[in-house]
C-alpha cells in the first residue's frame, strides 16, 4: 500500500498535499517578492520573515462571513469556485515531477492537461453569471473570451514539442529532452506558450477578467469568506501549473547535473517561472481587453502557425 | 506588413524585456520603508502634527483669545472662548481642538499674531475612545515657549496691561498729546 512509485496513494497524498500547500504559500511569496521590487519590507511580522502570514490570513479567511447574495444563482454560485481548484488539481495529474514522482503516466498528457484547462474557464463563467451583477457579468464575459482565444495558440504552441517529441505523454517528452531542451529548437513555441499561460491562469499583466480597477475583482465581485479563498488559491494552483509545464515541456522537466536529485531540479526550474510571473506582476500594466484579444489573433496565431510548419517542415527533412 | 510585425516584435519583446529588467534592478536597492513601530522615522522639526499652545518667556499663556485660528481652520474643529484678567491681558476661558476632525494643514498656526498655537512633529494620537481625541486648554499647553524663544506679544504690542502703560511697549513711540499740537 505505502510504496513510493508513480500512482500509489502514498505518492497521491504527498502530491495533492504539497501543491496545495506550496500554492498557499505563493500568497506570502508573491507579497514578499512584490514588496522587494517595489523597495518596501512586506509581511515580515507573524513568524520568522513572515512565514506565517498565511496561516494568519487562512485563520481571517476563515472565520469571515460565507456570504451568498439573495439574489444569485445559489447552487451554481457555491459550485463555481469549487470548479476551477478541481480541475486545476486535476491536471496536476498527469504531470512528471521525478523519475518515480507522479500520479498518473497517461499517454495523453498534453491534451489531459488543455482539456482541464478548458474547463476552468466554466468556473469564472458560471461564478460570473451566478453573481447576477454587472461587473461580475463584465468579468465572466472577458474570461470566457480570454480563456477560450488563448486555449487555441497555447495547443497550437504545445504541438511543435510533441512533433519533435513525438508523444503526448509529458514523461517521454521530459525523457526526450535529454539531449538538448526543448526551449532552443521550440524557442517562438515557448514565448507563446508562456504569454498563452499568463492569460490562461488570468495573472497580471492578463488578469482582465478581474482587473480590481475597473471591474472591481471582476467575477469574484459577489465571492467573500472561502468562496473567495478558494479562486484565490486556484489562481495560485494555476501559476504552479502552468510554470510545471513550462518546465516539462521546454526545459527538461527533473533533467539536470546529477549532484542534486531529480525533484530539486524540478522545483528549482519551476520556481524560477513563478517568480518570473511575479516580476511579470511587478513590472508591466495590463493591456487594454480589444489589444488583448487582436495581439492573441492576429499576432499570436499567425506566428504559432508559421512555428509548427516550420518545426514540421524541418522534422520531415531531416527524417 | 513585415515591418509592422517587426516593430510589434521589437516593442513586445525589447520595450517589455527593458521593463522586467529594471524592475528586477529594484531587488538590489534598500527598501525605502522602515519597521515603524521597531525603527521610528526621522521627523523633521517643521513636520505638522500635534497641536500644541505654547507660553511666553515669562511663562504667561501666549493667547490672547482672537479667534483668527479657528476662523482660519478649515474643518471648525477650534473652539474657545475669550476672557479676561485683573491685569488687562486677554486669555482663552476655554480652547479645545477636536483632533478627530483636526487636518493638520498648519493654517491656524500662520493665522496667529502671538505665535501662540504650533504644530509639533508628534503624529501618534490614536485613541480608543473617540470623545479622548477632544483636547482641552489644559491638554493643549505646554510649559515652553516652542519654536519662537524670545517673543513676548504684551512686550511689543501697544495694548495697555498692568504694569505695562500706553508707548512703553518695545519700538512704540510714548502717545502724543494732541492738544499740544495746538500751540
Amino acid at each position: 500500500m505505502l510504496v513510493w512509485e508513480v500512482g500509489s496513494v502514498l505518492n497521491i497524498g504527498v502530491i495533492l498535499g504539497l501543491v496545495i500547500f506550496i500554492a498557499a504559500m505563493l500568497i506570502w511569496v508573491e507579497r514578499r517578492l512584490l514588496s522587494l521590487w517595489q523597495e518596501r519590507l512586506g509581511p515580515n511580522r507573524v513568524g520568522w520573515f513572515g512565514l506565517l502570514q498565511v496561516a494568519a490570513d487562512m485563520i481571517k479567511i476563515f472565520t469571515k462571513e460565507d456570504w451568498v447574495p439573495p439574489f444569485a444563482d445559489k447552487a451554481t454560485f457555491v459550485l463555481a469556485p469549487a470548479i476551477i481548484m478541481i480541475v486545476i488539481l486535476m491536471s496536476f495529474a498527469v504531470i512528471p515531477f521525478a523519475p518515480g514522482v507522479g500520479v498518473v503516466d497517461s499517454n495523453i498528457g498534453i491534451l489531459f492537461v488543455l482539456a482541464m484547462a478548458s474547463l476552468g474557464a466554466y468556473s469564472v463563467m458560471l461564478g460570473g453569471l451566478s453573481s447576477d451583477n454587472k461587473y461580475a457579468l463584465l468579468g465572466a464575459l472577458r474570461a470566457a473570451a480570454q480563456m477560450v482565444s488563448y486555449e487555441v495558440f497555447m495547443g497550437i504552441s504545445l504541438l511543435g514539442v510533441v512533433a519533435l517529441s513525438g508523444s503526448f505523454d509529458l514523461r517521454e517528452i521530459v525523457l526526450a529532452q535529454a539531449d538538448g531542451w526543448y526551449v532552443i529548437p521550440q524557442f517562438i513555441g515557448f514565448i507563446i506558450f508562456l504569454i498563452a499561460g499568463i492569460a490562461e491562469s488570468h495573472r497580471l499583466p492578463f488578469d482582465i477578467p478581474e482587473a480590481e480597477q475597473e471591474i472591481c475583482s471582476g467575477y469574484h465581485t459577489e465571492y467573500s469568506g472561502m468562496k473567495f479563498g478558494m479562486f484565490f488559491v486556484g489562481e495560485y494552483l494555476g501559476l504552479v501549473l502552468v510554470s510545471s509545464l513550462i518546465t516539462v515541456l521546454f526545459f527538461g522537466g527533473w533533467l539536470g547535473p546529477a549532484f542534486l536529485p531529480p525533484i530539486f531540479w524540478f522545483v528549482i526550474k519551476a520556481f524560477t517561472f513563478i517568480c518570473f510571473f511575479i516580476l511579470l506582476r511587478a513590472a508591466i500594466p495590463r493591456p487594454r481587453y480589444d489589444q488583448l484579444m487582436s495581439y492573441g489573433w492576429l499576432f499570436l496565431l499567425p506566428v504559432s502557425l508559421i512555428n509548427l510548419l516550420l518545426t514540421g517542415a524541418i522534422i520531415l527533412s531531416t527524417q | 506588413m513585415m515591418e509592422k510585425l517587426f516593430s510589434l516584435i521589437r516593442d513586445t519583446l525589447g520595450s517589455q524585456v527593458r521593463t522586467l529588467w529594471q524592475v528586477f534592478s529594484h531587488a538590489f536597492v534598500k527598501a525605502d520603508t522602515v519597521q515603524y513601530p521597531d525603527e521610528q522615522p526621522y521627523m523633521f522639526p517643521r513636520w505638522r502634527g500635534r497641536i500644541i499652545l505654547s507660553r511666553d518667556p515669562d511663562g504667561e499663556e501666549r493667547c490672547v483669545a482672537c479667534n483668527l485660528c479657528a476662523v482660519a481652520c478649515p474643518v471648525d474643529c477650534i473652539a474657545l472662548q475669550k476672557t479676561e484678567d485683573d491685569d488687562g491681558r486677554w486669555y482663552p476661558e476655554f480652547f479645545r481642538i477636536n483632533f478627530s476632525r483636526c487636518i493638520m494643514c498648519g493654517f491656524c498656526e500662520e493665522a496667529c499674531p502671538t505665535n501662540a498655537i504650533q504644530l509639533t512633529p508628534d503624529f501618534e494620537m490614536a485613541e480608543y475612545e473617540r470623545q479622548d481625541m477632544v483636547w482641552e486648554k489644559e491638554d493643549l499647553l505646554i510649559s515652553g515657549t516652542g519654536k519662537y524663544h524670545d517673543y513676548n506679544f504684551y512686550k511689543v504690542a501697544g495694548k495697555q496691561i498692568k504694569g505695562k502703560d500706553k508707548g512703553e511697549a518695545l519700538n512704540e513711540a510714548p502717545p502724543v498729546d494732541v492738544r499740544s499740537l495746538l500751540s
